[in-house]
């Protein structure tokens, strides 16, 4: 054979192996598409997106399922984005962080806290839902090297077909029909769920250390009880300790306020909510506070304000020395805080109507509310821009909300027909 | 250690070295391969082979001396340098000389079997001791450097050829480690003798497209077996084992042939890798198997399964425990009482039950290797016993013995009385063993393995169509290979044929094999031995 054609040859060779081995690759990775859990696929979608946002959130589902940018964009000309996935720990949220200031810079970062009680990398299947849908970039190794657990290998995450390729018995029609253009699930990053089950009817979570056990309950609705309102203590001590607290939002918008509370019904958190145990006054791990303080001085070098938040979830636990340490580094780097365990009030946040899980993460109706209140509270600290006077863009969330309405009502028609969400 | 990215990734880069340096020194980057990859096995391991290594090479070095001073003395009494000496004279000095080359061999030897019997079979003492004196076993804490008893019987076939002159000393420390710690042999053997081995391992090999092409065929097809068979009847084997109160009667059955089938494609992967590995490398390796299942009778299928340690065996022990003096003494005391026949039957009887004694302990320091091992004995020799039978059989019915149908009977008998005696080894508990054995006739019941039943023992349905197509796969390879190479003959093809099979196979097997996050790739069984 003369040497032309042998280069030929090889070369064919090659492509044709090489062509292979990605269409089978893409045939074996879950779609996250209703075979698989669906929250795969949210680190993807981000970059089919028009990258400009005012505000991105970052952490765990207490952020993509208690948060609605649309609400955010339709109720205050807000542009937001979730870049949350399940499980999401603060090194990952970090890189998540680095990989978006790739493509945009936006004038907020929203970091939810939860995920400061995780030190290690926790469970493999949530760094992969986390991370194979990263572009390839340094962060993204960063990010792999820092959140594999034991046993995991960094080729698996190059060549995903050496993970999930024991999906070949086991794939589905969905696998076909999203094997070019995956499933898109979220709402800039929100996911939603319109269903209820009220945290009464679910033994998912306690919520007694939140809200007090079921007789102090009934017995504060019928007033029996002198005891029965657990917020009476936090709402005394805000007021009394209001003063105190430094607003680092005061200097920057020369806001002078004598009180924490202001027609908005905006309420500056104070310090403690939760019971004291031995787990919650254990300090965070230093590696966890590593990426926190990384996210800190990052946004710093950009110039991008970073607020620190606590969703309500009933479970896990928000414990009080857990709080306290937040509240003490938002403190320390003069940072805002908000815990919304303390603003159920201000919310309105039901656990009976708010939550699809009974209280660990919000329905849509709830993530209404925590989104209501944090539009009210971002208007009130910082001056933004109304987008939805830019008509270019208010196409673009036009469709985003259609998306959205056309998901509630298939929602509602499985909830109508099956009793229950099956496919969202 | 094969199934690991590392190994790959090592592999790779050593073969791009060992075509890129100048040919001179490729045995030197071998040889620096495998202290690498021991050393990444366990840090204190290479000082185990390198004292295996250095002893042995100093025996043979001693023993070479012994057959020089031999040599010249011979010499010299030939040139008349020496005053000519009597008989008994030259018999002395000879007497001399051989008994100090005797010793220097067994110094060595018992050193090098004491390593091994240390490391290896202490706790098993230890634990059978105190069962015997009373009291609670401890077990002691001990380094079991990576198939020690491959490379110990390697030095050890080296150190005996030296000794009986069926090769020369290597003079060379370095080239000789290289031939004790040649790595891909290191994991499962197979066991190689100095003379075969040093003919390819130490010369100097240009880039051979073919030989390359063909290794890494072989090394596929390995990988094959082992990832997308062995490992996967092994999870269902794994259910079996777990709880062998539920699954006995007709799962006995069951486990019987899927551990048949675990350990060929196993075992017989592993070795296809290894000689695929050295084929790349432009190193011949001997095979370990020839189509073993298709064994008539016993004696024939350890002819054809695990060829190197069965002839280690032959060579190293039951040829000389045959001619040893005190085997003389028993057959001249057992011909006057019982005559020739009987006193020829009595050494082979003893030497048979020693090798396969030995046999048994070298798989393993538990009772069910030695149980193993003795009823393979056992079973070979009653064979032997009844050969007279058979030859009158076949006389009697000449026909019926080239018949298609009776060769298949003879196939089946061989390969499941293999199964049942492997029950030992499966197991790995004498009592059980036995208990399940008979249970297996006891309690059978022809609805107890059912499909749902196959199911819950941890693989899907479309994993067992997998298992049965890859072992028609091996089947049919193995039928092939009858009629000679079965890779020549696809070499034979057109290009899109052979490149489509190569890329069919890599893909199956990156798909099919279980391996990765969420499967433990098992280490290749051979390994603990």
């Amino acid at each position: 054979m003369k040497r032309g054609k042998k280069i030929v040859l090889g070369g064919v060779s090659l492509v044709v192996a090489v062509a292979l081995f990605f269409g089978l690759q893409r045939l074996v990775v879950p779609k996250y598409a209703g075979d698989t859990p669906l929250e795969g696929n949210f680190t993807a979608e981000y970059y089919g997106e028009d990258a400009r946002h005012d505000v991105i959130m970052v952490g765990d589902c207490e952020v993509y399922e208690n948060f609605d940018p649309m609400v955010l964009w339709k109720e205050f000309g807000i542009t937001s984005y979730i870049r949350g996935n399940a499980q999401q720990l603060v090194w990952q949220s970090y890189y998540l962080l680095e990989d978006t200031l790739r493509h945009e810079k936006p004038k907020m970062v929203i970091f939810n806290v939860q995920s400061l009680t995780h030190g290690e990398p926790q469970r493999e299947e949530y760094n992969r839902m986390c991370l194979d849908g990263m572009k390839w970039s340094e962060t993204k190794a960063e990010a792999i090297n820092a959140s594999m657990c034991k046993g995991e290998n960094f080729l698996d995450y190059v060549f995903p077909i050496l993970r999930y390729h024991s999906r070949i018995t086991d794939l589905t029609k969905e696998d076909v029909k999203y094997y070019l253009e995956p499933r898109k699930i979220t709402h800039n990053g929100y996911y939603m769920r319109i269903d209820t089950l009220p945290a009464s009817q679910s033994d998912v979570a306690d919520p007694s250390w939140l809200l007090g056990t079921e007789e102090e309950r009934k017995a504060a609705q019928s007033g029996e009880n002198e005891i029965d309102d657990p917020w009476a203590e936090i709402d005394e001590r805000e007021e009394n300790e209001a003063d105190a607290i430094d607003d680092p939002w005061a200097e920057i918008e020369g806001a002078e306020e004598s009180d924490r509370e202001d027609e908005s019904g905006i309420v500056e958190p104070g310090a403690d909510t939760a019971q004291s145990s031995a787990e919650g006054d254990k300090e965070f791990s230093a590696y966890a506070m590593k990426y926190l303080d990384k996210m800190r001085k990052l946004c710093e070098e950009e110039g991008i304000k970073l607020l620190l938040v606590k969703a309500p979830s009933l479970a896990p636990q928000w414990y009080d020395g857990q709080n306290q340490q937040v509240s003490d580094y938002a403190k320390k780097h003069g940072l805002d805080y908000v815990n919304f365990y303390e603003l159920l009030e201000e919310t309105g946040i039901d656990y009976e109507t708010d939550t699809y899980d009974g209280g660990l993460h919000m329905n849509y109706s709830g993530a209404k509310k925590l989104s209501r209140y944090l539009g009210k509270y971002l208007k009130k600290h910082m001056k933004w821009e109304d987008h939805r006077e830019d008509a270019n863009l208010s196409k673009v969330y036009e469709e985003k909300l259609r998306f959205q309405e056309e998901m509630k009502e298939a929602q509602q028609r499985e909830l109508d027909r099956y009793g229950e969400i099956r496919n969202y | 250690m094969f199934v690991s990215y590392g190994f790959i990734a090592f592999m790779l880069v050593a073969f791009v070295l060992y075509y890129l340096i100048p040919r001179r020194f490729q045995w030197m980057l071998l040889l620096i391969a495998n202290f690498l990859f021991y050393f990444s096995a366990g840090k204190y391991y290479p000082i185990f082979i390198l004292v295996t290594a250095a002893t042995v090479y100093g025996a043979g070095m001693m023993m070479a001396r012994c057959d020089r001073e031999l040599e010249r003395y011979a010499a010299g009494v030939r040139a008349g340098e020496i005053p000519k000496p009597s008989r008994d004279e030259k018999k002395a000095r000879k007497k001399k000389i051989n008994g100090k080359k005797k010793r220097w061999m067994l110094l060595c030897l018992f050193l090098n079997l004491g390593i091994l019997a240390v490391t290896k079979y202490t706790n098993f003492a230890v634990e059978n001791v105190q069962n015997i004196a009373g009291g609670e076993f401890t077990p002691i804490d001990l380094i079991v450097p990576l198939g020690i008893s491959f490379y110990t019987f390697q030095a050890v076939s080296y150190l005996l050829d030296v000794y009986w002159n069926k090769c020369a000393p290597q003079k060379n420390f370095f080239r000789f480690a290289l031939y004790v710690t040649f790595f891909p042999q290191l994991i499962q053997g197979p066991i190689s003798r100095y003379g075969d081995l040093s003919q390819t391992l130490y010369g100097e090999h240009g880039f051979d497209w073919k030989q390359v092409r063909f290794g890494l065929e072989r090394i596929l097809w390995g990988y094959f077996k082992k990832l997308v068979v062995a490992d996967r009847i092994g999870i269902a084997m794994g259910t079996l084992l777990e709880d062998p109160e539920y699954y006995t009667g007709g799962f006995v059955f069951v486990g019987m042939i899927f551990w048949a089938v675990q350990l060929y494609a196993d075992f017989t992967g592993g070795i296809d890798i290894t000689i695929g590995i050295a084929q790349v490398f432009g190193i011949h390796v001997e095979e370990n198997f020839i189509r073993p299942f298709f064994s008539k009778n016993i004696a024939e299928y350890w002819r054809r399964w695990h060829i190197t340690m069965g002839t280690w065996f032959r060579d190293y022990l039951f040829y000389p425990l045959s001619i040893s003096r005190p085997m003389k003494n028993i057959t001249t005391a057992t011909k006057k009482r019982f005559g020739m026949g009987g006193a020829r039957r009595v050494a082979v009887y003893i030497s048979t039950m020693v090798v396969w004694l030995a046999t048994g302990i070298w798989h393993g320091a538990a009772w069910h290797f030695v149980a193993w091992g003795l009823a393979n004995g056992a079973i070979i020799l009653f064979s032997e016993e009844c050969a007279p039978l058979y030859e009158k059989f076949h006389a009697r019915f000449p026909k019926l013995g080239i018949s298609w149908g009776y060769r298949a009977f003879q196939v089946i008998r061989t390969f499941l009385l293999m199964c049942c005696l492997r029950l030992f080894d499966t197991y790995a508990d004498l009592g059980l063993a036995v208990k399940q054995f008979i249970h297996m006739f006891t309690q059978f019941r022809w609805n107890q393995v059912t499909l749902q039943e196959l199911v819950d023992l941890g693989l899907g349905k479309k994993d067992y169509l997998v298992v049965f197509l890859g072992v028609l796969l091996m089947f049919a390879v193995s039928m092939m290979g009858r009629r000679g190479s079965v890779r020549e003959r696809i070499s034979k093809k057109p290009y899109a044929v052979r490149y489509g099979i190569f890329l069919a196979l890599f893909f199956i097997t990156l798909l099919f094999g279980i391996y990765g996050v969420g499967f433990d790739a098992k280490q290749f069984i051979y390994n603990q031995f």
